[in-house]
């Protein structure tokens, strides 16, 4: 499987980073003789053999439904780059109303 | 319904709209996220409390500080299965939580810990109804999934900013997904309104849309009656109540058949319901951008649910609507139309027994929690559980109406004095001066002063005018306040009259 | 190389020293933190510090003060430690070698240093390591690259390079480190100190920055088996914050410090660990352990681990993955850097991660998110994963054929000079010795066993799950058989 400047560029949107244009030939390239590594994969037989899935045995811990919480040493204040009134603030979204939509609850 | 143009919807006359509804099948599956009643959320110990000010609840694991890690809630785990099994699902030994990946300011991981390809339960259903046969009409329930909410966006609160409220990222949500077997947006909401009443009984979440702590989003498709393969289907979100599902889904379903009539084809996307212009809109998300890259969270082990665990919460079960309706029909003689209002919330089924066992009259009691109860309680707007009458009293107070105490007008204003003080009825009728008086000495004193008042009625009683004694009593009545005997003051008159003869 | 005397003093000495009163906690840490301001600070040092705790001195005095007052003020009393930057501290700042967390001072700390406080064990410093744990050479730090100790032209390995540099130049006994695919173990060979890797689930890894959360580990570096031994003691067990720990007793990994024989024990030597283009240096110095070993009473066997070359490949898929997911929260909105941008909030994401994360992180953010996205999920990271079972499946039978431990290399090389591996896959293949035990969960631990071209060389034994106490068994006597061959 090649991996393309288009991948490359789907793949970045998706992570949420800004790779220049003019840098996705050469990062797919890249990215490309890492994943070249990994065809020895595809030739391993798999077939019934369960895939690693939570390491360590049994179930997961629960907790009680009680508190108290674990506490903050310092307030959001202290390491938020912006609060106003206890909110945190981020631009407002262009499109809230279809971004609200985007995600599932 | 809006006044608002509908460029993109061509209105149709009420003809036209029948002629559609003749040729199209609307068909309907929905996806319904519902708040857990736990005390602290899913994966952290801070509280779930609604209203708290903004990021106070939270901490090191929702805020999703660098190092912190989830724990899931012991309590998140029984609700959820609680609501599977009351759902008849199949609550599956082994489940994986698997992180959604996706970027938004409210989602402090980037990703929210759902399941996806291995649910907590599948395989349930819903009874909606029944046939004409009077066999079960079911949906079926796809499957059910524990997860966590996000945290809350406020985008009107200041100029070109949003601003985020994360008390309630981490609060655990399960996801109940029906298949696609609903047929119209009134059996959508009949499933809906079933839906959130036997979450109630199953004491699983408080489901009140307006503190979101249900949510709807539904899938629809249309296509030719008698066609059995489903139409390419659109996701519907943003409706914030059942009547909003209502509209939307109907105009979607209007949107559909227009595309389709006119040549075209339903392109798979997510439409909007604009509430205000009382339509639904394409969203102008990119289709694709959705690439929510779940794998299973490796920061929490697969659930393990023993099935002597299932076997108990399936033994503790609350009693569910349908076992309710049952025994309320069955035990105390009542209609089905009266058991449908008694048991349309647990609290109100609750309230009804407990007046039932006090009164010792199931028959008064059903009148008096379906009338006066019912009246006072959706005038106060409050709920149920601070309704000032407790069912003790309202039961004595029925007592008191069947023994003679006091007349049945009378418990009338007893009632309403409850309500105003919550004092107990036999004080309320004591200082109202309401209890009834059936001393005779009392009773002839006002039935003489009413025949001396009214000399031509009553001497056209005496001389033999027999239906004069209700007018005549309903006057001794008056006279009493209310407080009069009324069956003995038919009686007295009775003998009035025999004696002038 | 520079060392102070007092932290050549042994875990155990100086918390008996402390607790009896014959040794100044406040001393011994005063000098560690003299020592680190001065030689492991950036510019013209090794680079191996990031921040020292202006509290260490007053901490001190405080243990001292309390073994005074009371019968036991812990096991680690006086003892000082660094830590790495990935391990979430009060009193410091925890970046991750990362601009993205420039300043950021959690307020939370992690359950590991909480555990070390309770024992005695005094913060001084943390330390420079590859940004997010992603490197083998601690170059890949937003705050330049950390220098070994032993030639300061090379790297100290890493991603904890500075955590074994710091015990390597002797500035602390002992430190903390993380793991993911041999972090604690190559910079422990490449520094010539002992480095350990317990078994996944043994140490909490709350508060430690994840990065591949299946995989991470924190672990311990000392100067010597027994200093390690005493810390990871102190910090392994169930923490009810971390669901990934186990509930499983937790064995007293010093009891063998005396042990002079390993009769009856099955030392395995994995083939795949032994190639045929193995550095004839590091082959002939661990064919003297091997021979150390059997000298000992140890039964040397030759065994086979058929998946071993899937590791680099399956690793390099599950960690990418998980740290494309874990990576997800440096978003600029509740915490560390944001960078504003004309573009609204789309903007400020891209920007912020952008200028936040360096290019090795980028680069594994982009692989990451490639192998789990629509249409790529089975091939690579469900493939992946089944391989893993098979890798995991090997260690699994050897050890239920009667391998008490296995014996390896450490690493595929010595330490290089600084700037020496510039091809990706090339740095990647630093752990082709130890991303085995990471991917199968198992504990294993890397100990000096000489010097080949004046640079150190270590040994790694790996043991069953939850099996450190042979491990340990094994470190103690070969260490022991060695002596001072092992840094020659």
């Amino acid at each position: 499987m090649s991996i393309r400047p288009e991948d490359v560029r789907h793949v970045a949107h998706l992570a949420r980073l800004a790779v220049d244009e003019s840098r996705l030939p050469a990062l797919a390239t890249q990215l490309a003789s890492i994943l070249e590594h990994m065809e020895v994969l595809q030739r391993v037989d798999t077939n019934g053999v369960a895939p690693v899935e939570g390491v360590g045995a049994g179930s997961t811990p629960l907790r009680p439904d009680s508190g108290p919480p674990i506490p903050l040493g310092h307030p959001i204040e202290s390491f938020a780059p912006e609060v106003r009134d206890g909110l945190l603030i981020v631009p407002r979204l262009a499109t809230h109303g279809e971004e609200e939509a985007e995600r599932s609850p | 319904m809006t006044t608002a143009p509908r460029p993109d919807v061509s209105p149709l006359t009420p003809e036209e709209s029948a002629a559609r509804h003749e040729q199209w099948e609307m068909v309907v599956g929905l996806e319904v996220h519902v708040q857990l009643l736990t005390r602290t959320k899913a994966f952290c110990s801070c509280s779930t409390e609604f209203g708290a000010p903004p990021n106070t609840n939270v901490c090191p694991v929702c805020l999703a500080l660098p190092g912190a890690l989830p724990v899931l809630n012991d309590q998140a785990v029984e609700l959820a299965v609680r609501a599977a099994l009351a759902l008849d699902c199949k609550v599956h030994e082994t489940s994986v939580f698997a992180r959604k990946n996706y970027f938004y300011p409210d989602l402090p991981k980037g990703y929210q810990i759902s399941q996806f390809d291995q649910p907590l339960a599948t395989g349930g259903r819903l009874v909606i109804g029944s046939s004409e046969d009077g066999a079960d009409v079911a949906v079926r329930i796809t499957r059910v999934h524990l997860e966590e909410d996000a945290g809350k966006s406020l985008h009107d609160r200041y100029a070109g900013a949003t601003a985020v409220d994360l008390n309630r990222a981490g609060v655990p949500l399960i996801e109940i997904v029906s298949e696609p077997d609903l047929r119209s947006a009134a059996e959508s909401a009949a499933y809906l309104r079933l839906l959130k009443q036997l979450l109630e009984y199953a004491r699983v979440s408080d489901v009140s849309m307006e503190q979101g702590s249900l949510r709807v989003d539904a899938n629809l498709s249309v296509r030719r009656r008698g066609e059995s393969k489903l139409g390419t289907k659109t996701e519907v979100k943003n409706m914030n109540s059942f009547a909003a599902v209502e509209r939307a889904l109907v105009s979607e379903y209007d949107r559909q058949i227009s595309v389709l009539e006119s040549g075209g084809v339903v392109q798979q996307q997510t439409m909007l319901w604009d509430g205000a212009r009382g339509r639904v809109r394409p969203s102008r998300v990119k289709e694709g951008s959705d690439d929510y890259r779940y794998f299973p969270d490796p920061d929490l082990l697969p659930l393990v649910i023993e099935s002597k665990r299932v076997d108990r919460i399936k033994r503790e079960m609350p009693e569910l609507p349908a076992a309710r309706r049952d025994r309320l029909a069955q035990e105390y003689s009542l209609a089905r139309s009266d058991v449908d209002v008694l048991t349309a919330t647990p609290e109100l089924a609750e309230y009804f027994e407990s007046v039932a066992r006090a009164a010792g009259d199931a028959k008064a009691a059903a009148n008096w929690v379906m009338g006066d109860v019912l009246a006072a309680v959706n005038a106060r707007g409050q709920p149920l559980e601070t309704f000032p009458v407790r069912p003790d009293d309202l039961g004595t107070l029925i007592g008191m109406v069947r023994d003679g105490v006091v007349s049945r007008t009378a418990a009338k204003r007893v009632f309403t004095e409850m309500m105003e003080t919550g004092r107990p009825p036999a004080q309320v009728a004591a200082d109202a001066g309401l209890l009834q008086v059936g001393a005779d000495d009392q009773l002839t004193q006002w039935m003489d002063e009413v025949l001396g008042e009214n000399p031509r009625e009553a001497e056209r009683f005496i001389a033999g005018e027999r239906k004069l004694q209700g007018v005549l009593v309903g006057l001794v009545m008056k006279k009493s306040g209310g407080r009069a005997d009324p069956k003995r003051v038919n009686q007295l008159l009775a003998s009035r009259a025999q004696q002038g003869k | 190389m520079s060392s102070s005397p007092l932290t050549e003093i042994p875990v155990r000495d100086i918390a008996r020293g402390v607790r009896d009163g014959s040794l100044s906690a406040r001393t011994v840490v005063e000098r560690a933190f003299d020592h680190a301001c001065e030689i492991g600070s950036g510019a013209g040092g090794l680079n191996i510090i990031l921040a020292g705790n202006e509290r260490a001195a007053d901490m001190a005095d405080e243990v001292a003060e309390t073994a005074q007052r009371t019968e036991f003020a812990g096991r680690l009393a006086g003892v000082p430690v660094a830590l790495k930057d990935n391990i979430a501290t009060l009193d410091m700042p925890t970046t991750c070698g990362s601009r993205i967390l420039e300043g950021y001072v959690s307020p939370f700390e992690a359950t590991a240093v909480t555990r070390l406080r309770e024992h005695g064990a005094i913060p001084v410093a943390k330390t420079n390591m590859d940004e997010f744990a992603m490197g083998s050479s601690t170059e890949n730090s937003a705050y330049g690259p950390a220098r070994n100790p032993v030639d300061t032209s090379r790297v100290p390995g890493g991603s904890s390079g500075g955590s074994a540099a710091a015990v390597a130049a002797g500035l602390v006994p002992v430190a903390l480190g993380s793991e993911t695919g041999g972090s604690v173990r190559q910079p422990a060979s490449f520094c010539g100190v002992v480095g350990v890797k317990p078994t996944y689930g043994r140490v909490s890894r709350f508060g430690l920055v994840a990065f591949g959360s299946s995989l991470d580990q924190i672990g311990v570096f000392g100067r010597r088996v027994d200093d390690a031994a005493r810390v990871l003691q102190v910090i392994a067990g169930r923490d009810v914050r971390d669901s990934t720990t186990a509930d499983v007793p937790v064995d007293t990994y010093y009891s063998a410090a005396n042990a002079e024989r390993l009769d009856g024990v099955v030392v395995g030597r994995p083939a795949e660990y032994f190639p045929e283009s193995l550095d004839p240096g590091i082959r002939s110095l661990c064919d003297r352990a091997l021979d150390a070993l059997r000298e000992r009473g140890a039964e040397v066997r030759d065994v086979s681990l058929p998946h071993t070359d899937l590791a680099i490949p399956v690793y390099y898929i599950v960690a990418p993955a998980e740290a494309s997911s874990n990576l997800a929260r440096f978003d600029g909105i509740r915490y560390g850097l944001r960078v504003p941008s004309e573009r609204g909030l789309a903007g400020l994401y891209e920007e912020t991660r952008s200028r936040g994360f360096g290019p090795e992180v980028t680069r594994r953010i982009l692989l990451g998110t490639y192998v789990l996205s629509a249409g790529y999920y089975d091939a690579y990271y469900r493939k992946a994963q089944a391989a893993r079972t098979l890798i995991a499946d090997d260690f699994r039978s050897v050890f239920q054929a009667g391998v008490h431990v296995l014996f390896t290399p450490t690493a595929p090389s010595t330490a290089f000079p600084i700037g020496a591996v510039t091809d990706p896959y090339e740095m990647y293949l630093s752990d082709i010795f130890t991303a085995t035990a990471n991917l199968a969960g198992v504990p294993a631990m890397s100990l000096p066993v000489g010097r080949s071209g004046g640079l150190p060389v270590g040994g790694q034994f790996i043991a069953p799950h939850f099996g450190e106490a042979k491990m340990f068994e094994a470190a103690y006597v070969l260490e022991r058989a060695l002596g001072e061959d092992a840094h020659r």
